[in-house]
């Protein structure tokens, strides 16, 4: 069989993740000190484990209806006000696996061939390849680190053309950390008002924000809701990622479609975790704050450090990632975390892996221990003292 | 300032730059803030968390309940206190429950904590009865695993 005549042309085009090579490498070398992980080091807290355990023994092994248990989107609301003042209901909130799988039918439900998307980088590497899946054309949307890493109105309005369908607002944000505040949205919103243009909201870091304020959901901004898709889930909240539950809340008729496909690809979100998840909801607000008090030691343990071996790294407001510039070492990215590889045995993300505005810098995960930081930072401080001797 | 305790409580060894770095003080304010505490006795000292086991030193260690009979007027401070006094005696606890004072012991073998308790605990006044535990083995100590290296299952992922 020639299988490359028989593979989708679209499937064949999806850009394939180059670092993949790279991870291989790394997964293979003995005493490699790793900080490329994308989720947390923490376990489920134990109450929410028990749920799914106690459903187990229930035997509750069914499915349950398409869009997930209503007892879990009903709390799912009662969540979604009580932490950031969005007001949804029930058939508003659709239950995924995981926020991916929520990424995905928004923009398959929304994007036609030929459609725009915009897509600010750096940033998750997957709405590009499910934006050309659909036949849709992705407007990459180079953000800067001299504005933080932030999109601004100027950029956007740039970026809007007739064809323009959707926009993806992917914060805070892996891989830079990037916060929008109320104050950077507004902007924003006011291009989008009286526009068609839709948002897909990827909030699934909503709740590793750092320095005072609380995240703002888009949809909170006057006149934005009926245009934009929110996307949540539990894997970085609750520490949850390997039970793939996630949720999109939105305009009805466009959740009702997203469910749609979703019934067709899918049927429903794992039983299991979406008992687990009721516990989640209803009582694991202080779970949520000790390990965010966690990460936030970490984030000013490392930034400190990096900014005291010359990579400098604006200060990083959300989610559990540092992003420095490497220009002090005159490597690209990928040089950069080939030879820290080889050299130190660290290995961390190059930028340029979340779109090429990335490129110049790396992507460092601090969802690791004090003792494992400390350790990998020393060796990245002796790689750097080698690159300059 | 009580996060510096809280850092230095996880690692005693944290250096004062990097505490700076995460309270947003500076270097100079923890120093000081160190000293204070130490003059002050809210730092009482810094230990090495040893699994002399594996070190291949033998140890012996008992936990020790005591029933004592307090006094008048000192209630149980004064027994407490000669106790603690012994260099034998690791820790020292006024508890709730079934028995008065819980007791760590170290010695280098079960002879010696035997002698100990039959010698010079037992004796003294006040010491109603003693029930002595040895611990045959250390799993984890002051929050950390002994000889269980932390998996980390995680994948790389983006």
């Amino acid at each position: 069989m020639n299988y490359e005549a028989l593979i989708s042309p679209r499937a064949a085009q999806m850009r394939p993740s180059g670092i993949r090579k790279f991870f291989d490498i790394a997964a293979e070398m003995k005493d490699c000190i790793s900080l490329g992980v994308g989720e947390p080091d923490f376990k489920t807290p134990w109450t929410i484990r028990d749920a799914g355990i106690r459903s187990l023994e229930r035997g509750r092994t069914f499915y349950t209806s398409n869009a997930g248990l209503k007892e879990l989107r009903e709390e799912i609301c009662t969540y979604l006000n009580r932490r950031f003042g969005l007001s949804y209901t029930a058939p508003e909130t659709l239950v995924t696996v995981g926020g991916s799988e929520a990424i995905d039918l928004c923009v398959r439900a929304l994007v036609q061939p030929g459609d725009e998307v915009i897509i600010p980088e750096p940033c998750f590497v997957c709405y590009e390849p499910i934006t050309t899946l659909t036949g849709g054309v992705p407007v990459h949307l180079p953000l800067k680190a001299e504005n933080a890493f932030k999109l601004t109105a100027q950029q956007l309005k740039e970026a809007i053309t007739p064809k323009t369908k959707l926009l993806v607002m992917p914060f805070p944000c892996n891989p830079s950390g990037a916060v929008m505040r109320a104050e950077d949205m507004e902007p924003i919103a006011e291009v989008l008002r009286g526009t068609d243009i839709m948002v897909l909201s990827d909030e699934i870091y909503a709740e590793l924000t750092y320095g005072g304020a609380r995240h703002v959901s888009f949809a909170s901004l006057p006149g934005m809701k009926e245009r934009t898709v929110v996307v949540n889930g539990f894997s970085k909240a609750y520490a949850m990622t390997g039970w793939r539950l996630g949720y999109a809340c939105g305009p009805k008729p466009i959740i009702d479609v997203m469910t749609k496909i979703h019934q067709s690809a899918i049927m429903c979100a794992p039983t299991t975790s979406q008992y687990a998840a009721v516990q989640a909801l209803r009582h694991c607000d202080e779970d949520i704050e000790r390990m965010r008090e966690e990460y936030d030691m970490r984030r000013k343990f490392i930034v400190n450090r990096l900014n005291g071996m010359g990579l400098s790294c604006f200060e990083p407001e959300g989610a559990f990632y540092v992003f420095p510039s490497i220009a002090r070492s005159k490597l690209s990215s990928e040089e950069f975390c080939k030879r820290l590889l080889m050299e130190k045995k660290v290995a961390v993300i190059p930028g340029n892996a979340f779109g090429e505005s990335g490129e110049g810098f790396v992507r460092i995960s601090y969802s690791y221990s004090m003792a494992h930081l400390t350790e990998a930072l020393q060796r990245i401080s002796s790689f750097l003292q080698e690159l300059d001797a | 300032m009580e996060k510096i305790l809280k850092l230095l409580e996880e690692n005693a060894r944290m250096s004062v730059e990097d505490i700076a770095g995460i309270t947003g003080d500076t270097p100079e304010a923890v120093a000081r803030k160190l000293d204070e505490y130490a003059q002050n006795h809210i730092i009482n000292g810094y230990h090495a968390l040893v699994d002399w086991e594996k070190a291949g030193v033998s140890r012996v260690q008992a936990i020790i309940e005591l029933r004592v009979s307090p006094r008048r007027e000192s209630g149980f401070d004064e027994i407490a206190e000669t106790i603690a006094n012994f260099e034998e005696v690791d820790s020292v606890m006024l508890m709730s429950g079934g028995y008065d004072l819980s007791l760590v012991l170290n010695g280098k073998s079960y002879q010696e904590i035997a002698l100990f308790v039959v010698k010079r605990l037992s004796p003294l006044e006040g010491v109603v009865s003693t029930a002595t535990h040895f611990v045959l083995r250390t799993y984890k100590k002051e929050g950390v695993l002994f000889g269980l290296e932390p998996l980390d299952e995680r994948e790389f992922g983006l």
